[in-house]
């Protein structure tokens, strides 16, 4: 049997997990989550800002970049806390972009673009395309070489988080044939390239990028040799990450729910004592547990070539039959009340079939198992 | 507590390793229980026995308890070497189960000095084999009702009533009972002690019940007027529910301090898939069907996930928000999983799947729908699945009693 993974717990990541837990209590109560819904840019500037001064973009930027130096098993407690309070901004979006960079960076692009990234201006990556199946490798949207050795782009991208803040995007596209990333910047982009779209989960903004008409340097693209295997890296990141955003939800989501179970009374009893509500509770905070472990493994065994993929997957699987689940329930066992917009399940049910949508749900993920494990 | 010199520990553990490669028998000519709760026969029995003895004298089981008792006096993580040795060498299960899993932590935590003395040692070398009355045949999943009558007459109590599910009842020396010694307390929980019983004393009788895989392994133990030492009182008179409600503890593991090895060895998830890996339907492995296949990465991500939160109850900062939820919640989650797991391997084998034990045709000898059925005892065994989720819900997630 292949290593399927285990828990490791770094010192970095208990302090990070302990400041994280404080900061997203405090400074992303529902009802801020609720006002930011509506707001147009969809976050707060001033945390925004705080996240930044907190070193919380540069978790995982090496120091020769401005960063500190650790990886990504020290920012998954910092999305798991931010799941949980369901926390609005581009924070997945950046690191993921400035993974692009890391992994697969000219020298010149780290040294330029990462500091800023890591001081906090938001960025992210367009991946995901119309017709997309959640490979990594998926891609018909086209850069051609034109005069001066030019890129010109075509194609459509789609689900593109936070693009309305993000000073620079990452863009998958197909280069003679082959897969390749190339760094954008809101000047390159023509009147209209960017529409917001409307999304299930309302915490999140997201965009179609029409790609027709973006002509950019050639030293924009990232480098070529390693766009395939920096794609991988990224599918792997935003799945490890999307995990740990889902299982904070989780754990709040049943808390939630259980609020409500000790304290609401029908037929003279507190609904709670009812075992027909009691029992799936009792699965929901289970599958919870088990998908926690998963993705404390999958954060400690992120780099292990093999490992890695396997745990990252089951923890992304896991996390959203939990997650799923749990929000799900809570919606029904909050009677009445939950089938209105006031009741906050609707907020974690939402946010759930978003990660789920994004980089591959669970039968993906189980099926991409199969063929790793069997 | 004494530290832990990883030199010494890996020496042990060397050691320990290669007894296990000289000592193991896997095959005595008979088929052995997978559990402590399945020695049907004289042949098993007097076999494990003998196992768990030569296993103590080597010094791989009690590592951790107390020398003065028959134990190593050495750290926990020596007996956990030892553990994992017996396991890798696939030895057998260790026959003294409730001994050493529950009744024997439970004497090391609450007993007099004298009960420590008397019983331990023979818990580690299966001399004095042990076995459990909580359960009755009108009170199992409710233990606070027991029923079983204990009146105290001098120095000894008079018991009568009967207890149920008695595991190694024929051959066990000791009982730990649950009893009532007042009838008339306002709490029911109020009239119940906790005795160390001798079983073999006059009107004690023990009657074989035969389970729904055909085997023996239980009996209903029948008191009439038979003597229980007052001196085997656990805590005091009227005290036995918070006895019996810590015994529970050892019992689904949620507390450390049992003397080690293994009591069952019951399939698991990397059995099935090796099942699954050598199961051909049509002349189609049948993991290219990718329905099965989705549901056996299922069970090995749900295995791989019982492991890991094995491995994150070591990390406090990781189970800071329920530290009790992962150890209260792991017998559900284990037995549970174990039960549908084998109800899978069964369906594996297709056509097969309709034979059972000593069937040549059939496959594995039939041993998967054997496993199935008996993985029921521990979903029902130790408080069922449905009382462990009441359990969880009420000690774990805080919801008021059903």
């Amino acid at each position: 049997m292949k290593d399927l993974g285990r828990i490791g717990f770094s010192e970095d990541q208990a302090t990070l997990l302990e400041v994280a837990t404080d900061f997203c209590q405090r400074r992303s109560p529902v009802a801020t989550v609720r006002r930011l819904m509506a707001d147009e840019l969809g976050h707060d500037r001033a945390v925004w800002a705080e996240m930044g001064d907190l070193g919380w973009l540069g978790v995982a930027i090496p120091e020769a970049y401005g960063g500190s130096g650790l990886g990504l098993a020290e920012v998954v407690p910092l999305v798991e806390q931010m799941g949980r309070r369901l926390v609005a901004g581009p924070f997945i979006s950046t690191t993921l972009a400035a993974q692009a960079l890391v992994a697969g960076g000219t020298e010149a692009q780290k040294l330029e673009h990462l500091p800023r990234l890591a001081a906090g201006e938001a960025a992210s990556v367009a991946l995901g395309e119309p017709d997309t199946d959640w490979e990594p490798d998926t891609i018909s949207a086209v850069a051609r070489r034109g005069d001066g050795g030019r890129l010109s782009l075509s194609g459509r991208k789609i689900l593109v988080s936070d693009a309305g803040a993000a000073r620079r995007l990452i863009v998958a596209v197909r280069l003679d044939g082959a897969p390749a990333l190339v760094l954008l910047t809101p000047d390159d982009l023509p009147a209209g390239a960017l529409r917001r779209e409307t999304v299930i989960d309302e915490t999140r903004r997201s965009f179609s990028l029409t790609l027709d008409g973006v002509i950019v340097a050639e030293d924009r693209l990232l480098d070529p040799g390693r766009a395939l295997a920096t794609l991988e890296h990224l599918h792997l990141a935003a799945n490890l990450l999307a995990a740990a955003d889902m299982v904070g939800g989780t754990q709040a989501c049943i808390d939630y729910t259980l609020d409500y179970l000790r304290t609401r009374t029908q037929f003279g009893k507190v609904i709670g004592s009812y075992q027909a509500l009691k029992h799936p509770m009792v699965d929901a905070y289970t599958r919870y547990e088990q998908a926690r472990s998963h993705l404390y493994s999958a954060a400690h065994c992120f780099n292990e070539q093999g490992t890695g993929e396997i745990a990252v997957r089951m923890a992304k699987a896991s996390a959203d039959v939990a997650y799923s689940f749990a929000a799900d329930r809570s919606i029904q066992f909050h009677g009445g009340f939950g089938f209105t917009w006031d009741c906050d399940a609707q907020l974690y049910r939402r946010r759930a079939i978003w990660h789920a949508a994004q980089f591959g749900d669970a039968a993906f993920h189980r099926k991409k198992l199969a063929r790793l494990l069997f | 507590m004494s530290t832990v010199d990883p030199k010494d520990l890996a020496a042990f553990a060397e050691q320990a390793d290669a007894w296990c490669a000289e000592n193991v028998v896997r095959d005595p000519g008979f088929m052995l229980p997978l559990t402590f709760m399945e020695v049907g026969t004289d042949d098993q029995f007097h076999f494990l026995r003998d196992w768990q003895n030569k296993v103590w004298e080597a010094g791989y089981l009690g590592a951790a308890w107390p020398k003065a008792y028959g134990g190593g006096g050495l750290p926990q993580a020596f007996q956990n070497a030892a553990t994992r040795a017996m396991r890798k060498h696939q030895g057998p299960i260790m026959l003294n189960a409730i001994g050493i899993n529950w009744a024997g932590p439970l004497i090391l935590e609450m007993g007099t000095e004298a009960q420590k003395a008397a019983y331990l040692k023979g818990i580690l070398s299966a001399e004095d084999i042990w076995c459990q009355g909580f359960s009755e045949p009108g009170h199992g999943s409710d233990l606070g009702s027991a029923q079983t009558r204990a009146v105290r007459n001098g120095d000894h109590y008079v018991v009568n009533g009967s207890k149920i599910w008695t595991t190694l009842g024929r051959y066990a020396k000791y009982m730990i009972l649950l009893a009532r010694t007042d009838p008339s307390t306002e709490r029911k929980y109020d009239g119940l002690s906790f005795f160390l019983m001798p079983m073999k004393a006059p009107g004690i009788e023990t009657v074989p019940i035969r389970k729904l895989t055909g085997e023996h392994g239980f009996t209903q133990t029948f008191f009439t007027d038979a003597k229980a030492p007052a001196e085997g009182l656990v805590g005091p008179e009227g005290g036995g529910w918070k006895v019996a409600m810590r015994t529970l503890e050892y019992e689904r593991g949620a507390r450390g301090g049992q003397a080690g090895g293994y009591v069952s060895v019951g399939a698991n998830a990397f059995d099935v898939f090796d099942l699954a890996r050598r199961t051909q339907r049509g002349g189609q492995p049948v993991l290219d069907d990718p329905l099965v296949a989705d549901e056996m990465v299922g069970f090995l991500m749900e295995i791989q996930a019982l492991t890991l939160n094995g491995q994150r109850t070591q990390v406090p900062e990781l189970v800071a928000d329920r530290p009790q939820g992962i150890p209260l919640a792991s017998k559900l989650m284990g037995t549970e999983m174990s039960r549908r797991l084998n109800d899978f391997a069964v369906r594996l084998t297709g056509a097969r799947g309709a034979y059972y034990v000593d069937e040549p045709d059939a496959v594995d000898n039939g041993l998967w729908a054997r496993n199935y059925l008996n993985a029921f005892s521990a979903t029902i065994g130790g408080g069922t699945s449905q009382i462990q989720a009441n359990i969880v819900g009420e000690h774990v997630l805080g919801l008021p009693k059903s």
